[in-house]
């Protein structure tokens, strides 16, 4: 299967500090895969460079094929690979509807128009399909900073949603969202994206939800992938147990639950 | 034959905000024939001053304080004096659009060097291009060194008025200006653009990452505000008939941050509101007291800060809620914008992107 997101040797360092060393990495079209580690390991410096944050020290990432180092993040989300953030980065003063219609506004071009109102009925209807399928229809024309965490975080999501990419990658989801909201948010957000075909990669903590949800795990330890493969072989690696996960875990229970 | 109705009327207009600035300039314009000379002159300035107090509002609502809009007041005001001067050119909307045209391609030349900054690296460089330009001017005897030089009486689409006349019709055209510009620019303000804009200063790595490029946006938006303070610098020089280096001086570019303060960054009106009110309070303090009259206008500041720091324009906000055209102002009470976390700003600590 074509490599959707390709890494050749990336490396990357801070001073003396290597962050990500001579990553190899290969994401095939449709693939879930989650991104585990303990903090401090690479996964998101991985995810900042790839989403043209961070430029690499050394190493090539392509995307879909094409070389994206180099590239600003705005040129990389429109080659079609959208982000989302570990504290979801929206427009605190506006509404959700506004931050939503500012989306559709960039997905539309990248040369917003000097008398074409934001807010027209065309794109209001848009907004509010997709507030329907994340299910934030209800705070639709609240303030986006009075609006509940797990709510800003599926705003967050669905905005970088907006352009239909092939690509969505997510730094911890489910980060600062109660244990209550995050199932209820991972079956929304991935629901959406296996409706639309979307490739995703996700760093994430909680090895319940990344055993659930991934069809593939990639394990980072000191700036390295010590494990890459499906969840059971991955979370059953003994030394992913000990340097990632820092206890047994019952992979049984895990998959079970999941399954 | 098609039938008059409200209802097409009401189509026409894209708010509530078009008719009233419609009804608006035409009681202004009324006046132009009621108001005593005097104070026809005072709104004359007052409106230029708007307009330039415009440009540093949108700006503002993207997050970014001009302290050097002088900048462009001059270089309109100059626009306007060396096409009448040295073009021999006398009409009046000719000679703006001269003026306005000179503010805009400066703005092309210097945006791109500035909208790669922020904040108070922004504020400095505003400042720092304002004062060079004064300095030029101070030093080019051929423009009349610091003493400037007069602009000659204006024609308008070649009727040549004088006296009292004259003046009625730099009235007349700057009530007509005003409205133009404030029509426009309101719908610039609920623009896709206009909103994109204030999203950038909400959070600009969002907006790189929905695609868009927080950089053009504000280069479009600062080219706009130019292009607007261009054109009040060539309407003051139509209407006191004299430009100077004092046009470019620090000190001017404070007051159109006083009155942008004094205004309010909520609507398009707020600015003409500010200037109006900045005018007539340093008119009377000039008059009451001559030698305080600086310590007036910081005490009128100071107050406002306290008791309205959302500026004038709240008093109408919090009694017509009926539009929104915007948000609320860029600059909280304790003048601190919201920042993203979790995250750091593509902006370094020297405020330019990385």
């Amino acid at each position: 299967m074509n490599a959707i997101l390709e890494t050749r040797g990336l490396t990357r360092t801070f001073g003396a500090v290597v962050a990500a060393k001579d990553l190899n990495v290969r994401i095939a079209q449709g693939e879930i895969v989650g991104v585990i580690g303990s903090n401090g390991a690479g996964k998101t410096t991985f995810i900042n460079m790839v989403t043209g944050y961070l430029p690499p020290s050394s190493g090539d990432i392509l995307f879909d094929g094409k070389s994206v180092i180099g590239r600003q993040p705005r040129a990389i989300t429109r080659l079609g690979m959208a982000r989302s953030f570990q504290v979801a980065q929206l427009f605190p003063k506006l509404t959700v509807l506004e931050n939503a219609l500012v989306s559709l506004v960039a997905a539309e071009g990248d040369r917003p128009s000097f008398f074409r109102p934001l807010d027209t009925p065309q794109r209001r209807e848009r907004a509010d399909a997709i507030f329907a399928e994340f299910g934030v229809t209800r705070y639709r024309d609240a303030l986006v900073s009075t609006v509940p965490q797990g709510a800003r975080k599926l705003v967050d999501i669905a905005m970088a949603l907006v352009s239909q990419p092939r690509m969505l990658l997510l730094d911890e989801p489910t980060s600062g969202v109660s244990i209550e909201e995050k199932f209820a948010l991972m079956d929304t957000v991935m629901s959406v994206v296996r409706q639309h075909g979307v490739t995703v990669l996700f760093v994430e903590h909680d090895m319940e939800i990344v055993a659930r949800y991934v069809t593939r795990i990639m394990a980072f330890y000191s700036g390295e992938i010590i494990a890459d493969g499906p969840p059971r072989s991955v979370l059953s690696d003994a030394k992913v147990q000990e340097l990632v996960i820092g206890h047994h875990l019952d992979v049984n229970a895990a998959l079970g639950e999941a399954a | 034959m098609s039938s008059f109705s409200f209802s097409s009327l009401r189509n026409c207009f894209s708010s509530p905000t078009e008719p009233a600035l419609l009804l608006a300039a035409a009681v202004f314009a009324a006046g132009a024939w009621l108001m005593p000379a005097w104070l026809a002159f005072l709104l004359t300035l007052a409106f230029a001053k708007g307009l330039v107090v415009l440009g540093v509002v949108i700006q503002m609502r993207a997050g970014l304080v001009s302290f050097g809009q002088a900048l462009f007041y001059c270089i309109g005001g100059y626009g306007v004096g060396l096409a009448a001067q040295s073009l021999g050119i006398s009409d009046a909307f000719a000679l703006l659009a001269l003026g306005t045209a000179a503010g805009v391609l400066l703005a092309l030349a210097c945006g791109w060097l500035l909208t790669r900054y922020r904040e108070i690296f922004y504020a400095m460089l505003t400042l720092a291009l304002s004062m060079i330009l004064y300095g030029v001017l101070v030093k080019s005897s051929a423009l009349g060194s610091t003493d400037g030089f007069n602009v000659a009486p204006p024609s308008f689409l070649g009727w040549m008025p004088e006296g009292d006349a004259r003046k009625q019709a730099v009235y007349l055209l700057a009530v007509f200006v005003a409205t133009l510009v404030a029509l426009g620019l309101h719908r610039f303000m609920v623009s896709s653009l206009g909103r994109v804009t204030e999203a950038v200063r909400e959070n600009e790595l969002r907006v790189e990452y929905l695609g868009l490029s927080p950089q053009r946006m504000l280069f479009a938006n600062y080219v706009v505000a130019a292009g607007v303070s261009a054109l009040g610098g060539g309407l003051t020089a139509l209407a006191s008939g004299h430009i100077d280096p004092d046009m470019a001086i620090w000190t001017t570019s404070g007051e159109f941050v006083f009155i942008a303060i004094l205004g309010g960054t909520g609507h398009v009106v707020a600015p003409f509101i500010g200037a109006i009110v900045f005018s007539v309070i340093r008119t009377f303090a000039i008059q009451e007291a001559p030698n305080l009259w600086q310590m007036t206008l910081g005490v009128s500041l100071l107050a406002l800060i306290l008791f309205l720091p959302k500026g004038l324009w709240s008093l109408v906000a919090r009694s017509k809620k009926t539009e929104v055209t915007g948000i609320s102002s860029p600059v909280s009470k304790k003048g601190v914008g919201a920042s993203p976390k979790g995250i750091s700003s593509p902006v370094s600590e020297k405020g330019v992107r990385a």
